[in-house]
């Protein structure tokens, strides 16, 4: 992969020539004290110079004096409110004089570029591709959606205290999955295809060769970020967490754990949902909407005469032994991508790694 | 950016967005239960497995996972009790009335694998349609199967569905009907009073060469298959149909996971040796 140079002062270039090739551009800006995507005016926007702070149960952002736009890791979402909708419109129903009639709700999609999307975020997306598009059945608004997106992904220069992708191998590098490439460096980006549209979007910027020595840079601070502290144990160890159903620290956590679902919300592969029937006060037509939904809630396992998972514990090991364990037995891989997510967005600031040692703890010669 | 993923045609709407289907008849089964034979938007014949189910929607109210329990005179049959917000009015409707029908969905029963074999079917409580469609396929073609044998069990002799049905299978021949009744004080002609497990030591069958489908609570099927073993039941000769919350039917919604399994879609009706590990644990 070549990599071209692009500098600071003409970055917004990119932000023109994807505007021009057709695409609403969506990126990264502070808003209400967190790192947000939205549609992008312009590259102003971007979070010039802000990082966050995380740790278990918090994040904060703060402004530095840096020229950086991606010198943070994440928000509490990237991609997956864009493409599996926390609210979607599925079909209609109408009472008409000929009878009743149902149409499939058409998903209005245009051509988006996302910019600032990590290593993490892509991985939670091929997972979300192999759910929604590769199931019984395409899910046909996520493909409506998906089929539209053009990704410019960025190598994270540094990590955040609750990153731990190197251990699920999903970062800090974008590796797969994108149709252009950023290293930000102090004085601007090392750009590189990844797509023939991508390949097309790079040949109108005004790129110079790169040279080695911001190539090294690159190399540099990408080595930075993959000092990690957290470490996820392996897929190996967690698939034991499966033979744990009767650990004493379900029990532990379940006196700690709200089940407000957070974490559920925040983590970029949950695709829980539950649908709802809406009708129009004449009682002539009814939509099917199909909403975002945890298994923190109690009618997540609700039948007649029946709630499957009643207690907290048993809905906090749903949580922890579907993404660490049995996800592996459906998509050949963990549900975690290693974003830290759950962690920081955890009102009381419940440590899925730490709960996943504690689970493992003791018993790991029992192989 | 595309992916091989995307390239995938878009699929049958009939199973994404409700087809219409129109209530041509309706029988009441016992109190609360009713049978709606339904006619569907389609011409062309419904396919699907004894052990499927649809999707039925109520207007404006939502939609319920209901076992198909038939196809008869270009009529498909569901056999639905009334329990809830959907269900209540579902049962209530008139004849002429309309509803949606999304389906076929999931595993059915391996009805065509189990041929030469004894079929036993144990059901208990009300939730016993998709046994109930196995037996009326089994009875249908009863030459391709063994002995059958059919243990049912129900709170009170009144909540039995089907009470002729049971009478004429039990005179087919080579078909044992056995029937139990947990909370009745007095015993009936043909009923033992007790739990429908206890009616195993009656039941004539080769356990070396037979199959057992099974539908109902979970803890009846566990206490079931504790009998079975005892009767030297293989766990492989074992089939199950189990119930979960269904939101989408085709494993997108995620509520039907029983550890790695969708019920919707890698069931409802699983071979009992899959899901053993799994089976009957409190709370997953
Ligand atoms: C595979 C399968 C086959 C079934 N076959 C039949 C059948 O042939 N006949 C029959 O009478 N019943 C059957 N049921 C049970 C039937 O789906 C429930 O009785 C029905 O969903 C209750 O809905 P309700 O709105 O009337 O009740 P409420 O208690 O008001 O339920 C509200 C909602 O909860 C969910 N829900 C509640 N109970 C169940 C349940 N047992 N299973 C799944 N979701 C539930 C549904 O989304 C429902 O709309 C089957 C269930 C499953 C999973
Ligand atoms: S489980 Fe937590 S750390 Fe892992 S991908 Fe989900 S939100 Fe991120
Ligand atoms: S079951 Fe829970 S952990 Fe699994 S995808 Fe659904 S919400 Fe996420
Ligand atoms: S672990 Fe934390 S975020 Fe998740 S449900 Fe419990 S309290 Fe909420
Ligand atoms: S019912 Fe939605 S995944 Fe099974």
């Amino acid at each position: 992969m070549d990599k071209g140079f692009l500098s600071r002062q003409q970055f917004p270039a990119l932000y023109q020539v994807l505007s021009k090739a057709g695409y609403e551009v969506i990126g990264p800006t502070v808003k209400d004290g967190a790192i947000v995507f939205v549609p992008l005016a312009g590259f102003e926007q971007l979070p010039t110079g802000w990082q966050e702070q995380v740790s278990p149960g918090h994040y904060q952002l703060e402004q530095t004096a840096g020229q950086r736009c991606f010198y943070w890791n994440t928000g509490p979402q990237a991609l997956k409110p864009w493409l599996f909708k926390p609210e979607q419109h599925l079909w209609q129903a109408e009472q008409t004089a000929a009878g009743l009639c149902f149409r499939q709700t058409p998903e209005q999609a245009q051509p988006r570029a996302f910019i600032g999307l990590r290593g993490c975020d892509l991985a939670a997306l091929n997972i979300h591709d192999q759910h929604f598009l590769n199931g019984v059945l395409p899910d046909p608004y996520y493909q409506a959606q998906r089929q539209q997106l053009f990704i410019v992904a960025v190598n994270c220069a540094r990590s955040a205290d609750t990153c731990f992708c190197v251990s699920t191998s999903d970062g800090p590098a974008a590796t797969v999955g994108f149709d252009i490439l950023l290293d930000e460096l102090e004085t601007g980006f090392l750009v590189a295809s990844g797509s023939d549209q991508g390949e097309v979007i790079i040949q109108q910027l005004p790129l110079a060769k790169a040279q080695t020595k911001q190539l090294s840079e690159a190399k540099q601070q990408l080595q930075a970020a993959t000092y990690q502290q957290r470490v996820m144990p392996d897929e190996q160890q967690l698939l034991k967490l499966v033979d744990r159903l009767d650990h004493p620290q379900w029990q532990d956590v379940a006196e700690r754990c709200l089940a407000c679902g957070n974490c559920t919300l925040v983590c970029p592969t949950c695709f829980c949902s539950k649908q709802e029937s809406h009708s129009d006060v004449k009682g002539q037509q009814a939509e099917q909407v199909r909403l975002w939904d945890s298994c923190f809630s109690e009618q997540h396992s609700y039948i007649v005469g029946k709630v499957f998972r009643p207690e907290i514990s048993q809905r906090y090991r749903q949580w922890l032994t579907h993404k660490l364990a049995t996800w592996q037995q459906q998509f050949e891989r963990s549900g975690c991508v290693g974003c830290g997510r759950c962690i920081s967005w955890c009102p009381v600031g419940i440590d899925l790694i730490e709960e996943a040692q504690a689970l493992l703890q003791g018993e790991a010669d029992d192989d | 950016m595309m992916t091989d993923l995307l390239s995938k045609l878009q699929t049958p709407t009939k199973l994404q967005t409700p087809i219409v289907a129109t209530l041509a008849e309706k029988q009441q089964e016992s109190p609360g239960i009713y049978t709606l034979h339904l006619a569907l938007e389609t011409n062309s014949s419904f396919d699907f497995a004894f052990g499927q189910f649809n999707m039925l929607y109520l207007f404006g109210l939502g939609e319920v996972p209901i076992s198909i329990m038939g196809w008869q005179h270009d009529l498909l049959l569901h056999t639905i009790r009334a329990v809830g917000r959907v269900t209540q009015p579902l049962v209530a409707l008139d004849i002429g009335a309309q509803l949606g029908l999304r389906g076929p969905f999931g595993q059915g029963w391996p009805l065509r694998q189990l041929e030469g074999l004894d079929l036993v079917f144990i059901t208990a409580g009300l939730g016993c349609a998709p046994v109930v469609a196995a037996i009326h396929y089994a009875v249908e073609n009863r030459s391709k199967y063994g002995r059958i044998v059919i243990l049912q069990g129900v709170k009170h002799h009144n909540d039995l569905l089907w009470q002729p049905q049971y009478e004429r299978w039990r005179d087919l021949g080579d078909c044992q009907v056995l029937l139990a009744a947990s909370e009745e004080k007095k015993r009936k002609y043909h009923w033992r009073l007790g739990m429908v497990t206890e009616l195993l030591a009656l039941a004539q069958f080769d356990s070396s060469h037979c199959a057992v489908l099974m539908c109902g609570p979970e803890i009846m099927m566990l206490a079931a298959l504790k009998q079975l073993a005892k009767h030297q039941v293989s766990d492989k000769s074992v089939y199950l149909s189990l119930e979960r919350n269904f939101q989408c039917g085709h494993g997108s919604c995620g509520h039907c996971q029983l550890g790695p399994y969708f019920v919707c879609k890698d069931g409802p009706v699983f071979h009992y040796p899959q899901i053993k590990s799994w089976f009957g644990l409190a709370g997953v």
